[in-house]
């Protein structure tokens, strides 16, 4: 625990150093990124162990605070999580390096507010305590929202970020909301907020309505569908390696909490689980779909971040079924599957981002239709993110398979027991992952051709360089962490037995070895693939040696003169997929009609929008706008109202306590 | 056993190209013509294979790495397949899923690489390629569902080699929907002409018009690979449950197997190419025929 409290004091020291500092950007730099690197390594070095451990490991310090303790506690679970939140700030701030080596910024104030992420993240994953749990996040909800609107102010992009940063800002606050009212609810008659002291029959409502306020707290900061609106606004205009860390790790600290207070709540209801699986396929579903309309990179990036949560979601729905119905393995495989997912997702979804950061970088735009052709002037980011987008297709041999496999897996196994229930269950895994993964295939094709396929859209495009090294070497290390998952997996799936034991109430030995059987095999096909794969490329090589390879022009079927505006563009590409989803995009089009008998040139305009911003946010801003006027006139700014406020309450609660 | 799954590949990995000749053939007897020899394939395959390469100044690695992750992918699938209750060569628990994933490997990659080439015809083959995949998906997914609630088995080979008389009429829905993606996922009429020469109108074959020599002759296997693969999860529904003999199924597959090239050849040659927007319902029509079974199946 030590180790945690010095990698704490790491971050903590890092990001004040770097704020003191702030004058001379290489010193900022230098105190910052050393702080959570130091950090991070420390961190990881602990929760590798800590991780597949069955012991608890508690920290408790004085203070003075009614209901709260500074406790922390280290178990399985929260060292689980522990590890893409380390992974991702250590490889996000060398990353940083590279990225920001010309930003004007005072990069200081920067490197405190990642450090303050990276330790409200930490604090957050092993409070032990609500109170101390609720300022974690908090803290961690307002340093995410000042890295996001860093680059405030910078070009053309200002209004996008200001209106990023107040969606994020007001979405992550009702969700805060809804914990504050389950932690006083949960806390009701308990003589204190400790975790461990907490109990659903303690509680002042049913546990039914406790696990609602938790999926919507939680999930607003995970990002379920609807509660997903501040993601593809957020993602987009914050320094790709903040999109990283948020994408890759803070997100998961919804899935994380989610799962905590499920074990607070005790043994879940039926319906819990189907409320978790219909959600989780609503969510990748329509974040696929988001994803495949996208024409932004980072755009399309954090819709399909939503896309993974739902399939993480997917896959405590189907552990919380198999454990009301008490099916060990389904149980079993539905929470390894989900939390194999946090860990893959948290993993290729960093190696994307970081990618696109790097495009960003070399290109200055993140408009897909106006790049193309990176590959041969980038070739190293481009290879990098091919292997992204393989995973986070879900095909093998990377680790997004190994995932994906398990979720279906454990549908499956769910279905040999019998009843029509079961049935129905593995039907619609197994059909839902299998449309979400071809949509995803699509998305991703997408992604990486129109970006680093074929031939430059514009001259900056055509100009770019290859990013610095250690932004390379950020990406590489995740890219060499997906190759390794996806062929060890089976080693380190028995490792997570005491974890799964804890969440599943069972033992879960049994699964966990047939399970990595199967990945076993799986492995031994990707590397059989690879193998061959190498095999080919030198036949081809030896066939092709005397013989000449010709360069020559992109057959253009007889036309001569092709250009690279003629190559299919973003929305051409993903129309005849969105066109069946019309409805969900909201796809409006504006075309005017010619008039005249020589016409003005025309324009065509398509946009699609999110319902579940103009259909729920929306509506629901309006209203908080409309009471936040009418409160308006208490709000006046005079100090000796103020006062009189105060010694109103004051009268009130003092005539209250005469009273009772 | 497990000889009869080596040879079972070996002759797959040689007599895959030969399903082609029995379709041309079938389309040449309706079409009144002699058709082209009987190793016509071969032939084209190793022309092919002595061939230079012409290669676009628009592509990088993908392009060339497209063949052969496809023909790889297709390859080691292959390896998961039973004909009839000849078993695979590797079985587990799930693993149609991973010869599902692997196919849609070969179609990452294929379609990588004709978005390598910047040339517009083959974005349009790329993106109808991926709209027609992700539909058929789940409908191959839920089948294996089917016949798994239907032996209780989770395994290719299992699931086959339990497979009984008495799956009747869910058996039937599922051979009707296999089939459907079969000729969908192997670019056969309704869905796709392979011998058409308009490139507007074509899916998989516009996808590969830059390729040329050795990386055509890739493409042109894999392909013939996929049709021996998707065929085989296909003829298992219908002849598993009446033969148990694994040599003898070994024998009736195969023939099946160019029995069912004869009935390919024979929709190709009676059937017109349905149009572009309708092939979505074409293959929801899947969809919903295996969700029938499923129902079926329940009881």
């Amino acid at each position: 625990m030590n180790t945690l409290a010095s990698a704490l004091a790491l971050f903590a020291l890092g990001g004040v150093l770097a704020l003191l500092t702030h004058r001379s950007k290489r010193w900022a730099t230098r105190f910052g990124v050393g702080g959570a690197v130091l950090g991070s390594l420390l961190g990881l070095w602990l929760s590798l162990p800590a991780a597949i451990n069955n012991g608890v490991d508690q920290l408790s310090i004085q203070w003075s605070l009614p209901y709260g303790s500074f406790s922390l506690a280290l178990d399985a679970l929260s060292a689980f999580f522990l590890l893409p939140i380390f992974l991702l700030s250590a490889l996000g701030a060398l990353y940083g390096v590279g990225y920001q080596e010309h930003s004007k910024r005072r990069l200081g104030v920067f490197w405190f507010f990642y450090n303050g992420l990276v330790l409200s993240m930490v604090l957050a994953v092993t409070a032990s305590n609500a109170v101390l749990f609720l300022m974690a996040w908090e803290t961690m909800a307002l340093s995410s929202f000042f890295l996001l609107t860093f680059e405030l102010g910078d070009k053309e992009d200002h209004p996008a970020v200001r209106e990023a940063g107040i969606v994020y800002l007001i979405a992550t606050q009702l969700g805060t909301a809804c914990l504050l009212l389950l932690f006083l609810l949960l806390g009701h008659t308990s003589p204190s907020l400790d975790f461990d002291a907490l109990t659903a029959s303690g509680a002042a409502a049913p546990a039914g309505v406790l696990f609602l306020l938790a999926l919507l707290g939680f999930g607003t900061k995970a990002g379920f569908v609807p509660l997903h609106v501040w993601l593809p606004e957020a993602h987009p205009v914050a320094p790709s390696h903040v999109s990283a860390l948020m994408s890759g790790a803070m997100i998961k600290t919804g899935i994380y909490a989610l799962l905590r207070i499920m074990g607070v709540l005790g043994q879940p209801s039926a319906w819990w689980g189907w409320t978790l699986l219909g959600i989780g396929l609503a969510s990748a579903l329509m974040g696929v779909v988001f994803a495949l309309a996208q024409r932004d990179l980072k755009r399309l990036l954090a819709y399909s971040s939503v896309e993974n949560i739902g399939i993480i979601g997917l896959g405590l729905g189907l552990g919380v079924l198999g454990q009301v119905h008490g099916i060990a393995t389904l149980a079993t495989l539905g929470y390894a599957g989900a939390l194999l997912h946090v860990l893959n997702h948290s993993l290729f979804k960093g190696l994307l981002f970081l990618s696109a950061g790097a495009v960003k970088h070399a290109t200055g735009s993140l408009h897909l239709d106006a790049l193309g052709g990176l590959m041969r002037r980038m070739p190293l980011t481009g290879s990098l993110f091919l292997f992204g987008a393989v995973a986070i297709s879900g095909l093998p041999p990377l680790n997004g398979f190994i995932s994906e496999f398990l979720l279906m897996l454990a549908a499956l196994d769910g279905s040999a027991a019998d009843g029509a229930l079961l049935h129905a269950i593995a039907a619609i895994v197994l059909a839902g992952l299998g449309l979400i993964g071809g949509l995803a295939l699509a998305a991703f094709t997408k992604a990486f051709g129109i970006v680093f396929l074929g031939e430059a859209r514009t001259p900056q495009a055509a100009q770019a360089k290859e990013c610095h090294p250690l932004m390379l070497a950020s990406i590489f290390t995740l890219a060499a962490a997906c190759v390794g998952m996806a062929l060890f997996s089976w080693a380190l799936l028995p490792g997570l037995a005491p974890l799964l034991d804890g969440l599943t109430n069972t033992s879960s030995q049994e699964a966990l070895g047939e399970a990595a059987s199967s990945l076993r095999i799986i492995a031994g096909f990707g590397a059989a693939l690879l193998l061959l794969v190498g095999l080919f490329a030198l036949l081809r090589r030896r066939l092709l040696r005397d013989r000449e390879e010709r360069i020559v022009g992109t057959w253009g079927c007889g036309y001569l003169a092709p250009s690279a505006r003629m190559q299919y563009r973003s929305s051409s590409y993903a129309d005849p997929l969105t066109r069946l989803f019309t409805g969900l995009l909201r796809k409006q089009e504006h075309r005017p009609a010619p008039t005249g008998v020589v016409p003005e040139p025309q324009r065509y305009e398509r946009h699609s929008s999110d319902p579940a911003r103009s259909l729920i946010f929306a509506p629901l801003h309006r209203l908080l706008l409309g009471l936040a006027i009418w409160l308006r006139p208490f709000q006046s700014g005079r100090v000796q109202l103020y006062v009189l406020y105060i010694a109103m309450t004051l009268l009130a609660l003092l005539a209250f306590a005469f009273w009772s | 056993m497990q000889a009869l799954a080596l040879v079972h590949l070996a002759v797959a990995l040689l007599a895959a190209p030969l399903l082609l000749s029995v379709i041309n053939k079938t389309k040449a007897f309706f079409g009144g013509r002699q058709g082209p020899p009987w190793l016509q394939p071969y032939r084209e395959l190793t022309k092919l294979l002595h061939k230079g390469v012409a290669r676009s100044r628009s592509t990088s690695w993908v392009f060339v790495a497209g063949p052969i992750v496809s023909v790889a992918a297709t390859a080691l699938a292959l390896c998961l397949v039973p004909l009839g209750v000849v078993p695979a060569l590797v079985a587990f628990p799930g693993d149609f899923v991973l010869l599902a994933y692997l196919l849609g490997l070969a179609r990452f990659f294929t379609v990588s690489a004709a978005l390598d080439t910047g040339s517009a015809f083959e974005g349009m083959g790329a993106s109808r390629e991926v709209q027609l995949s992700a539909l058929a998906e789940p409908g191959l997914l839920l089948a294996f569902v089917v016949l798994a609630v239907a032996t209780q088995a989770l395994s290719l080979t299992g699931l086959f080699a339990r497979l009984g008389t008495d799956g009747g009429p869910a058996l039937v829905l599922v051979f009707v929907a296999l089939l459907v993606i079969f000729l969908s996922e192997n670019s056969r009429i309704p869905v796709d002409d392979p011998n058409t020469h308009l490139e507007l109108t074509m899916i998989h074959e516009v996808m590969i018009l830059d390729h040329s020599g050795p990386d055509l002759a890739l493409i042109h296997y894999a392909a013939a690979l996929k049709m021996w693969l998707l065929g085989t999860l296909l003829i298992g529904v219908p002849l598993s449950p009446w033969v148990s003999d694994g040599f003898a199924s070994l024998l009736l597959g195969v023939l099946a197997m160019f029995a069912l090239a004869v009935l390919v050849g024979v929709i190709e040659s009676s059937t017109a190419r349905l149009r572009l927007t309708r092939l979505p319902q074409w293959l929801l029509a899947a969809f919903v025929l295996t969700a029938v079974a499923l129902f079926v199946v329940m009881g």
